[in-house]
């Protein structure tokens, strides 16, 4: 697995969206878990409510601290990771799989442009092009 | 305008954390390893196995000579004057209002010599507070920086430490102290510890530290041991509920509302006595309670609520991965401490359901 898949687009705060149509699902990246730690408490929105580009949306709580995760579109949360508030240490194992946050009807689809692409968001973490996987 | 704070400090084992893969912070003016694997791995590593500290940032005080005894059980809440040599106890140095200046474990280590091991972010402090109180016939001899201290915690402990060395430390009892050899060099060997296990205290020369760090690390290898960083630690000694100088306890706290009256020992002379005393008579307006918080991680600050009013704070609070609960030590008011009482912790504006429970949160099996 790569630790910044080439099939997604980032925020600066280390969300990642997988676009398919207008749907959305968020998560946050490899990079931010390994940042945070073990994850231990993930605090999501309800189903039907909305989201604002780069706004709150929920927490994710480590044993040593609580993160912010901010939503890289905006648009109606139309399901939430149960799995993820149940398990987790999903977002640590599967941070781009299992560990997925939210599915969000994108209100606008021209948001996905102020996003980062893969090699963008590499830059930003420090991480040179194409050094994948661990 | 910077302000100017000192460059931090490093322990004679930097190099081993920084090889071992650790994210370095700072803390009480040191370079530290907050965690090496992850806080939640390294943690069970110690409840299950075995845990190696780098605690060389603590502070290492010796007091002997004919008055030694006598001063020492002056500054320290507990009987020390009562400590046979070998034996070590936990005790508190409080100040004439009997608020709490640090807690510290005081050794007996010869017929008129005491250690006493003081909080790293403290040592400044302390020494000016003992110097202030000590007579002519002590000798202060502060070796915080000579020292260097490596603690074996953990079921497995007793046994990792025995390979490393001749002496029966097997035998040694909880709270006892010996000189040993560990490693081949000389060692101080207390049965002492802040995690909740059984194990080890090992102080040594700061310059064989490193030598004994990687003899323990290679004796401890079949049986799983892991060097366990400041994270855990904290996460370990909440879930034995043990105070943290600077959360449950400081210099606006007093040893009764803390839940440390029993480190007091009232019927002596020590600094603070009658305050303390007096508190004790009194009965605390404010306790220390433990809590389980329903959904949502307390943390160092957050306020306690009971009927959406405020009132108390919580001082610790962490997930507890051996407990699998998210619990927190609180001060609230003395009506609201019993066990089962319904409050809640305020987090991120919400007031979250937390249960006050028994404490420790977790005690080891027998």
């Amino acid at each position: 697995m790569s630790t910044v898949p080439d099939d997604l687009r980032y925020s600066k705060e280390h969300e990642w969206v997988r676009a398919d149509g207008d749907v959305a699902t968020i998560g946050i990246t490899h990079f931010a878990q390994e940042q945070l730690g073990d994850v231990v408490f993930v605090e999501l929105p309800e189903k039907g409510s909305t989201v604002r580009q780069f706004s709150s949306l929920g927490v994710v709580e480590s044993v040593k601290a609580a993160s912010d995760i901010y939503a890289p579109l905006s648009g109606e949360v139309i399901e939430r990771n149960v799995k993820v508030i149940e398990k987790p240490e999903l977002v640590n194992t599967e941070p781009y799989g299992n560990g997925w946050m939210i599915k969000v009807r994108l209100a606008d689809k021209g948001e996905l442009n102020q996003l980062l692409s893969p090699s963008d968001y590499r830059s930003h973490i420090g991480e040179t092009a194409g050094a994948g996987g661990d | 305008m910077a302000t100017e704070t000192p460059p931090l400090r490093r322990t004679p084992l930097y190099e081993r954390h920084v090889a071992l893969g650790a994210k370095i912070v700072p803390f009480a003016g040191y370079e530290m390893p907050i965690q090496y694997e992850g806080i939640v791995a390294e943690h069970r590593a110690v409840r299950g196995s075995a845990g190696l500290f780098d605690l060389s940032h603590m502070g290492e005080f010796f007091f002997t000579g004919t008055g030694a005894r006598g001063a020492v059980d002056r500054l320290v809440s507990s009987d020390v004057a009562g400590l046979a040599r070998g034996q070590a106890r936990y005790g508190l140095l409080c100040n004439e209002r009997g608020t709490i200046v640090d807690d510290v474990i005081v050794y007996r280590t010869g017929e008129a010599e005491y250690m006493m091991v003081v909080n790293a972010a403290n040592i400044a402090k302390d020494r000016a507070h003992l110097l202030h109180h000590l007579t002519d016939d002590v000798t202060f001899d502060d070796r915080s920086t000579g020292t260097a201290l490596v603690a074996v915690q953990g079921p497995r402990a007793a046994g990792i430490l025995a390979t490393s060395t001749k002496d029966a430390v097997g035998s040694l009892p909880s709270f006892g102290v010996t000189p040993a050899r560990v490693a081949g060099v000389k060692a101080t060997v207390a049965r002492t510890g802040y995690t909740g296990e059984d194990g080890f205290e090992v102080f040594v020369a700061s310059a064989d530290a490193q030598h004994v760090w990687d003899a323990l690390l290679a004796a401890g290898r079949d049986a799983g041991i892991k060097p366990v960083g400041l994270g855990a630690r904290d996460t370990l000694r909440l879930e034995a509920r043990f105070s943290l100088y600077g959360n449950e306890i400081d210099e606006t706290t007093d040893p009764i509302e803390a839940g440390l009256g029993w480190t007091c020992k009232l019927d002596k002379e020590f600094i603070g006595r009658d305050r303390i005393g007096a508190k004790k008579a009194r009965g605390p307006t404010r306790k220390i309670a433990g809590l389980v918080v329903d959904e949502g991680v307390a943390r160092h600050g957050h306020e306690v609520t009971s009927a959406g009013e405020v009132v108390g704070r919580v001082t610790s609070g962490t997930y507890g991965p051996t407990v699998d609960k998210n619990i927190a030590l609180a001060y609230v008011p003395t009506a609201l401490s019993k066990v089962g009482t319904a409050l809640a912790v305020r987090i991120r504006g919400k007031d979250v359901p937390a249960t006050v429970v028994k404490t420790p949160f977790y005690r080891r099996p027998e």
